[in-house]
Formats: structure tokens, sequence, C-alpha cells
């Protein structure tokens, strides 16, 4: 079911690659990951282990529940499970990288970009996704993707992590067949 | 998953998951509060009514509080200085500020049931901060959240509940509330004070302190001298003699609570409420994240979960 288009090795090598491109274009140091719930955050915990390596003091890590800042609560159902936000650290005259999954309408990164304000006044935020699948609703664009992956609006792309699903892999699926629901829907 | 709302005018209006719920909510609000900004979006455009028909400090400021944090516009009125004052009633009190469209009205009433008046009047969820002797939910809610905060689980904790059983709708809401968390309550005040068939509630009744050592939790109820008409004990200086909460009553790892405002050195000695044992700034301190998930989980969870039913 479903065309892989990132297998296990893929999206290791994708993550390196972003993880040298962050640490490329912030050589002062002075940056942090913030992951968005739940798998953008799975994915800046291992940005983060991969950008320590580079970068020195190693990078400091958060994440983010953006469901207090979402646009469309009257529309969408609310998670079943009730996550908080983390940011331990000072955003003030720091580079945030905000750091998701699935990149598509930018409602989430909007969101995101809100939230984070809301801790202080940061000195520059950069958006890392691991696909970007197009379909734009806001101007938003991101820093560093790992692939773009040109999808019609009726296709899904699910993204899976070890930490979460099980397994590594990006993949997407046509909707058109009802009869098959996929196990983890993504509204991504 | 489990439904809450569209009201809250009792503990009876959820169950135990629902509860949970709230309580994880209000994990992530208490975040909220310790930001540079104390404020999230999620209730931006609504508006919130605040009627209180009885005096209140807390409970008060707190709800106020929550709906500004949560960015509602907020309305507080209060029976002194409004049109109550001159003879309005309560229906056309609630009718009037329903053409306003709010999206919740939170009721203080001294009258029992009030509340679930208000919501047959009202297209606004209505949540109920006090009605009469009947109940208390949000107090119970964030008594809950403390206790958890505090043991992890209520699950097997022995909880003594203290004082004036009569007047007390605490008492009513955090004895459903303990219960339901798997906690053992055990209700103890002077006969006079503990309300009839009180075992209905899931309780155990004791009219003496003299098995307290196996409480883990004591919790005090105020002794509320404003709803005794009649005398229902000899005077102050007995009861305190007989049930008031000392650092000699208690054992080493007991936790003290009380819902305020406090009579001290009636149903409290002053020693006890300054002791390390005493949650009682925690519990105020738990108020404001625990009414913006309360109102967060009727406003938005619901129509949420309304959408995909």
């Amino acid at each position: 079911m479903g065309t892989v288009v990132l297998d296990r090795d893929d999206m290791r090598r994708t993550l390196v690659r972003i993880a040298h491109e962050i640490a490329e274009k912030n050589p002062d140091g002075a940056v942090a990951l913030v992951g968005i719930h739940r798998r953008g955050a799975v994915l800046a915990r291992r940005l983060q282990a991969l950008t320590s390596e580079l970068l020195e003091p190693a990078v400091p890590l958060g994440d983010l529940d953006i469901s207090f800042y979402r646009d469309d609560y009257s529309i969408r159902p609310s998670a079943p499970v009730v996550l908080a936000t983390h940011l331990e650290f000072p955003v003030d005259h720091r580079t945030i990288v905000i750091v998701d999954d699935v990149l598509y309408t930018g409602r989430t990164v909007r969101a995101a970009i809100d939230e984070v304000f809301d801790y202080g006044r940061p000195a520059r935020v950069q958006l890392a996704v691991l696909v970007d699948r197009g379909h734009r609703e806001l101007p938003i664009r991101p820093d560093y993707v790992g692939k773009n992956i040109p999808t019609s609006q009726e296709e899904r792309v699910y993204v899976c992590v070890d930490e979460i699903d099980g397994e590594d892999e990006v993949k997407i699926e046509s909707d058109l067949s009802p009869t098959q629901p996929p196990p983890t829907p993504r509204l991504a | 998953m489990s439904r809450i709302g569209p009201h809250l005018l009792s503990i009876d209006d959820l169950d135990r998951a629902s509860i949970e719920r709230i309580l994880d909510r209000a994990e992530s609000f208490d975040e909220v509060s310790g930001r540079e900004i104390k404020k999230v979006p999620a209730l931006r455009g609504r508006t919130i009514v605040n009627l209180f028909y009885e005096s209140s400090t807390r409970t008060s400021s707190s709800f106020e509080l929550a709906a500004k944090r949560l960015s509602a516009d907020v309305v507080s009125i209060r029976s002194q200085g409004s049109s109550v004052d001159k003879g309005e009633s309560l229906k056309d009190t609630v009718q009037t500020l329903s053409a306003y469209d709010p999206a919740a009205i939170v009721i203080r009433s001294p009258y029992a049931g009030a509340a679930g008046l208000v919501a047959r009047w009202t297209p606004a969820a209505v949540i109920n901060a006090g009605d009469g002797k009947h109940e208390h939910p949000t107090q119970a809610l964030l008594d809950v959240f403390t206790l958890r905060r505090r043991l992890g689980a209520l699950d097997g904790t022995n909880i003594w509940i203290v004082g004036d059983l009569l007047h007390s709708r605490v008492a009513r809401s955090d004895i459903l509330a303990f219960t339901r968390m798997g906690a053992t309550v055990t209700v103890c005040g002077p006969p006079t004070l503990i309300p009839r068939e009180i075992e209905a509630l899931g309780c155990r009744a004791a009219t003496t302190l003299e098995r307290l050592g196996e409480a883990d939790v004591v919790y005090v109820l105020r002794m509320q001298q404003e709803r005794m008409r009649d005398s229902f004990v000899p005077s102050l200086r007995e009861y305190a003699a007989r049930y008031q909460i000392t650092p000699e009553r208690l054992l080493p790892g007991q936790l003290l609570m009380h819902p305020g405002p406090v009579n001290r050195g009636v149903e409290l000695s002053g020693e006890a409420i300054d002791s390390p044992q005493a949650l009682i700034g925690a519990q105020v301190r738990a108020g404001v994240a625990v009414r913006m998930a309360v109102l967060y989980e009727l406003l938005v969870g619901s129509t949420s979960l309304a959408a995909v039913a």
C-alpha cells in the first residue's frame, strides 16, 4: 500500500545533510531546535544529536504543542493525546529552527512561529522539514528541506518514525481507496 | 474518547477519563503561566461572562485570569452594584447577558441548583462556580490536580474530609471526585454538621478524630459561619477543641489541604497552615491552570468532538 519515497537509509542520510546545513548556516552556534509535536519533535531530537557533533556548545532542544494556536480548532478534532510545550532555554537573541515532518499549507508553521514569539524575541526563525509537499496557503518557505515531493491534494504523505510508528519511512498514498483506511491518519 | 460538556454543573458530569483529560490539559496550561507572555490565542474573540451572586476572591479572580490567559473577552458581574440590586430575577439577568452571545457563563450563587437552571435558559456553556450547598466542581478538580501532582495518583489513598460537611459544596464535589479517582474517603465532624445518608456519596462517616492516623491526606473544611442560622455547635471554642487540626494531631507525612478562606484558629491552627505539610498555596496556584483547562475543554474540545461525531 502506498509508494515509499524515503526508506530508513534515505531518512538517515537526509537528516545528516540537514544537520550539516544547519551548522553551516549558523557558525556562531547561537541556535536552538524546536520540534512540532509529535513527529516534528522526534525529528528535532535526532537533529539535535547530529548537530551537537558539529557545533559547540550542544544545541538546546525544545518542543511545541501548537493546539492553542491553531486557526481551525472549530473544524478539526482535538488530538486524543494531550501534549505540552517545553522551551526551557531563553529564545532571545537566538536562531530558532522550527522542525516539522511535512510542510503543506504552512498553517501549522504560522501557529508555531506565533507560539515561539510568546517566549521572547528570537534573533531569527528558520524552518526545517523532512518533506515539502507543496500547496502552500501562506507566504512561508523552508530553509532546510529533506525532499521536495510534488503531490496532489488527494494524496496523503505519511512520515513514520521508529519512536512512534516502529519504522522509519516516508510514503505517499492516494486517498481514493476508502476501503483501506491508513492506520495512523496524518493531516499534515 | 470520553465526552466533556456541554456544561460543567457537577462532578457527576465527568467520568474518570474526562477528569484525567482536564488535568492533563491543566498541566500544559500550567506551563503557559510560566512564560514571559502568559497568554495563548485559543479563545480569541469569544466572550465569557462571570456572574457572581456571592462573595468570592479566589474563584472569581482565577476564572477571570483563566479566561484572559486564553484571550477571551471577559465580563465580570457581581450582584452588588448590578441590576440584581434593582430586583432583576436570575432568569432575566441571564437572558439579558445571553444577548451578548457569550461562549460560556460562569455562575456562583447562594442557591443550590442555580447553575442547572441557568443552563436551561442560555445557549452558552454553563460552569458551576459554586451553587449553595450543592457543588463546586472546579474546586474539586484543582484539589485532584494538586494531589495528583504530589502523589502521582489517588488510587488507594485514604482521604479524610474534616469539618462542616453540612454546608459544604466543596465536600460534595470532592467526595465524588476523590472516589472517582480511586481514593477512599472518610468524612469527619460533629454529628450536627454531617448530613444524614452522606454515605450514599460513597464515603464513610466518623464523628471523632480518633482514627485520623489512617489518613494520607487531611482535607479541612471552613466553618461556614455565614450559612449557620442555628447553633450547630455549642461554640467555636468547643469545636476547635475537638476538631481543630493542629500539628500535634497530624502525623509526619500526612498532607493537609483546605479550600480557603481559612478561619485561623478555628478549623486549622496557625502553625498547621504554615507547616510544610500544607498544600494550601499549591491549591490556589492550581486554580488558574485548571480553570483554563475546563474552559478550553468545554469550548474547544467539545465543538471538535461534535464535529467528528
